[in-house]
């Protein structure tokens, strides 16, 4: 899948790898032994992060699980 | 106002299979209209449970009648935030998904939790909830439904998705028909005409102006 930054879909594949293979067969497990997907993950969000700016995407200041947790019917 | 709906589903895979399958969703052959993703955060909590943001863009279709409300070059373009929370020990998965673009038009915020069902454990069941509001003075009503109409027939599209994933990753050939995928591809292209017809038209507009 595309990343929102054109020159970043390389890393974001390469990460994407590197997580589906941790998560399959450490995280599940309960392993916590060292992430083997931080330096890409780095490398990724740099990019990433400054595509985003560029763009002028609104993603600043939005709370983590939405923006209002007082529903309605829940 | 707040249009509520609620549903309950379930798919035929383990709950390990299907938060794997959570993270390959796209692209999957129901999803021509998500068009980038990323992750945008990430972290493990100290009782190990997994925080992610994805970011989404994807083309999202207006009835003729709303395109007015819409400035043309923002028009198909609408940015998706989706937070979850993966808890492997309470074998649940929570997410919450809404628009940061075109808020103000129409606001969809909708929370899925995937649970490992204790009886089969060859199920996920998935509650999904939706909340769906307008700020749109005089045309809040009809947003809403549209809205509405719109996140219900998504659900169709989203499972399908997700089974087809699921599927893939346990090396079956996915069920989708043939026909299935042409008549999906058709409707695909006719949309895509449709929209260069349109641009093609409202620039002939704009120059019989100037």
């Amino acid at each position: 899948m595309n990343s929102v930054g054109e020159s970043c879909t390389e890393l974001k594949r390469e990460y994407d790898q590197c997580f589906n293979r941790w998560f399959a067969e450490k995280f599940l497990k309960g392993d916590r032994g060292d992430d083997p997907c931080t330096e890409v993950f780095k490398k990724y969000q740099t990019c990433v992060q400054k595509a985003i700016k560029e763009k002028n995407i609104p993603i600043d200041n939005v709370e983590f699980m939405g923006p209002n947790k007082e529903k309605p019917g829940s | 106002m707040v249009k509520y709906f609620n549903c309950t589903g379930s798919l035929k895979a383990t709950w390990d299979q299907v938060s794997q399958a959570f993270w390959q969703r796209y692209p999957n052959p129901y999803s021509n209209h998500v068009l980038t993703e990323d992750i945008i955060f990430r972290e493990v909590t100290p009782d190990n449970r997994l925080l992610s943001r994805r970011l989404l863009t994807k083309i999202s279709r207006v009835p003729r009648w709303a395109e007015k409300f819409f400035p043309s070059h923002m028009a198909r373009k609408a940015y998706i935030i989706e937070d979850s929370v993966v808890d492997p020990q309470e074998r649940t998965m929570v997410t919450f998904t809404w628009n940061i673009s075109h808020a103000r038009l129409m606001s969809v915020e909708e929370r899925c939790v995937y649970t490992g069902s204790l009886d089969n454990s060859n199920l996920t069941e998935v509650k999904r909830e939706a909340w769906i509001s307008s700020n749109l003075y005089g045309f809040s009503r009809a947003v809403q439904e549209f809205g509405l109409a719109r996140f219900k027939s998504s659900i169709v599209k989203t499972m399908k998705g997700f089974e087809y994933v699921l599927a893939k990753m346990q090396g079956e050939t996915p069920t989708r028909t043939l026909a299935e995928t042409a008549t999906e591809k058709a409707r695909e292209t006719a949309l895509a005409a449709k929209e260069k017809a349109k641009d093609l038209a409202s620039q002939a507009q704009k120059k019989q102006y100037v």
